[in-house]
């Protein structure tokens, strides 16, 4: 069974209004009828549902990323997902399975290849041995997608999101893979936050930081591999990184931040499905819009909060860290030898 | 834990080394970086080590954690044997700052010196119920007032001076109650004000605190006047001491096996001259330019 990647089991409207301009579902203004209405197709269901579980999966994998600055692995292994969903799909399977075991194999290589990590560097920090597997991704996805055959389409599938043709059955594997993921970065959550911000002490404090690090690469890969079956494999980044990057300008609170992650993740899957579901334009588009306007406005926002707090402590030079530091380095000069 | 001592299980006497080494010498990468190693260091007390670049003063810290073995003799902290000890031992390595774009806040950093190590996460609001929690937080605030950086705690740790940010290290390390603290050139990047503040900062602590401090320093000159003892290493081999004992110009002659003068200036700070590798122990190597953007807490 392979349709669902190709070919949707129920065509969308957005499919149709690629060949027919004049079919479009009419947008009113009331939204409580235009959500409803958006619930009434069982695939636009499966489609929120596997955004959803999606968005919340690659806030927390993603928030670790960005503060471990594995960007550029989170978007190999999610590239790597696409041979491996390419070769499923040309051997006849389901795409999800190729999309996983693709990501978790390059994650794990990546590991692999980069080094002990005794001498401080994380597995992974190696660009070049990432950058290498990521070639060699896409050149054999091109392979497998061209020897399929013909469908040009499922190639820009693979690589730009196919979400509206989610089946049930998908989002319950996204849904059982998804849970377990987040429970196992429960349980690392602290020595990986520990591991990150600080390898040193962390290793003398016993947290073992190889094992941490690599478990956590392997989380990243199902992550990828997840978003990857909602965004396409090129933009993963939209889920991945963006509604991290968003929480963190906001927030230097970590539990507060993870947790805005996540809010800001669903909410722009959940608009983008909607936008997506009324106007003709791709969903990957417009997720990504909708993400990059998120962090656009945090960071203005942040920019705008700065400035007036450096305004605020030069009107009042008593008050502040400055005085404050001040004051403990006199104590401290003051202490007899 | 392994004690192989019988009597000497659990606690040791009160009088027994927080740190012992007995003939201990490291080999890494085949290259042995010095050997013979005596040292005995007592609860309280607050000692440097010296010695010129490259000479294996970091690599001796790691040992001592367990991080890196011995290849002859022994160690023993606390009375156990390297590792065992390290959750009675506060480490702050030698680093560069945090990164600009670190965006998490100074007292989480020091939060995870307390609990970082644990699996799993606290739940939210965790403070309600739980006196474990509670007794965590009070904790973290009253290492972050030790320090004296309640004033920029809760900004993110990137956003800080070099200076903020050694303090809340600081407390990161002394978070969890250690009996001995291994500070590897705590003072390195900071400005000359800085270095002084935060070497004051230090002393303070081993008094008040009665932690033992261990300081990996490049340059003695900023704690000089607060030092207990010095371990100087240089060409394979070390001598312990009282600082006015250790370095002068005939212990340094011996330990490089080259002519190396100590000189006095009028401050009272020390200049080691001709040593072969130079700048082990100057004094300008920090000019008062050279100090960190975003600079607070200049007296």
């Amino acid at each position: 069974m392979i349709s669902h990647v190709v070919l949707p089991a129920v065509v969308p409207p957005a499919v149709l209004r690629a060949s027919s301009a004049d079919f479009y579902l009419p947008l009113s203004w009331n939204v409580v009828e235009d959500v409803r209405q958006v619930l009434s197709f069982p695939f636009m269901v499966n489609a929120v549902r596997a955004g959803t579980v999606a968005a919340v999966l690659a806030g927390v994998v993603g928030w670790f990323m960005v503060a471990r600055r594995q960007s550029f692995i989170g978007h190999t292994v999610a590239v790597v997902g696409f041979p491996g969903a390419a070769g499923a799909v040309w051997l006849g399977m389901s795409a999800t399975y190729g999309f996983f075991a693709f990501a978790v194999i390059a994650a794990a290589l990546i590991a692999l290849a980069s080094g002990s990590g005794h001498d401080g560097q994380a597995p992974g920090e190696d660009s070049a041995v990432t950058g290498t597997v990521h070639a060699a991704a896409v050149a054999l996805g091109f392979l497998f997608t061209s020897l399929y055959g013909g469908f040009t389409g499922s190639a820009t599938a693979l690589l730009f999101g196919s979400f509206l043709g989610v089946t049930a059955g998908q989002v319950q594997l996204l849904l059982a893979v998804a849970a377990v993921a987040v429970l196992a970065l429960v349980v690392l959550a602290r020595p990986l936050l520990f591991a990150t911000v600080d390898p040193a002490v962390a290793a003398a404090r016993g947290v073992p930081v190889r094992a941490v690090s690599v478990a956590f690469l392997l989380l990243l890969a199902v992550a990828a591999a997840e978003v990857a079956q909602v965004t396409g494999t090129l933009l993963v980044f939209a889920l991945l990184v963006v509604p991290a990057a968003t929480a963190q300008a906001l927030t230097p609170r970590p539990a507060a931040s993870l947790a805005l992650t996540v809010v800001i993740g669903i909410v722009i899957i959940w608009a983008a499905l909607f936008v997506a579901f009324y106007r003709p334009y791709p969903i990957g588009f417009v997720l990504t819009t909708f993400a990059f306007a998120a962090y656009l406005a945090a960071v203005t926002w942040r920019y705008r909060a700065r400035a007036l707090t450096r305004l605020r402590t030069r009107l009042s030079p008593a008050g502040g860290g400055w005085a404050t530091g001040r004051a403990t380095d006199a104590r401290d000069a003051g202490v007899p030898s | 834990m392994t004690d192989r001592h019988p009597p000497a299980a659990g606690e040791p006497t009160p009088d027994a080394p927080l740190l012992e080494l007995i003939g201990a010498g490291v080999r890494v990468g085949g290259r042995s970086l010095w050997s013979g190693v005596d040292i005995a260091i007592g609860a309280g007390e607050f000692v440097a080590v010296l010695g010129p670049n490259g000479v294996g003063k970091s690599t001796l810290v790691k040992t001592v954690l367990g991080l890196i073995p011995l290849s002859a003799g022994s160690l023993r902290v606390a009375g156990r044997p390297p590792g065992a000890a390290n959750p009675v031992i506060g480490y702050l390595p030698q680093r560069r700052s945090f990164e600009r774009r670190v965006r998490i806040r100074g007292i989480d950093v020091v939060r995870l010196g307390l609990d970082g190590n644990r699996w799993g996460v606290p739940l939210p609001g965790a403070g309600r119920y739980s006196a474990r929690a509670r007794a965590a937080a009070a904790r973290v605030r009253e290492v972050i007032e030790l320090v004296g950086a309640e004033a920029y705690a809760r900004r993110p740790v990137g956003e800080l001076s070099g200076g903020e940010q050694q303090r809340l290290l600081i407390a990161q390390a002394l978070v969890s109650r250690p009996r001995l603290l291994l500070l590897d050139e705590p003072l390195d990047s900071l400005d000359l004000p800085n270095q002084a503040a935060v070497a004051a900062l230090v002393s303070r602590i081993c008094r008040t605190e009665g932690v033992t401090v261990v300081m990996v320093a490049h340059d003695v000159n900023p704690i000089l006047t607060y030092l207990d003892r010095v371990v100087y290493i240089a060409a394979g081999g070390a001598a312990t001491g009282r600082p006015r004992e250790v370095i002068t110009s005939e212990t340094l002659t011996r330990l490089y096996g080259t002519p190396v003068e100590v000189l006095s200036t009028s401050d009272d700070r020390l200049v080691v001259v001709g040593s072969p590798e130079a700048p082990a122990l100057h004094v300008d190597r920090h000019t008062p330019g050279d100090h960190a953007p975003h600079h607070r807490g200049r007296p």
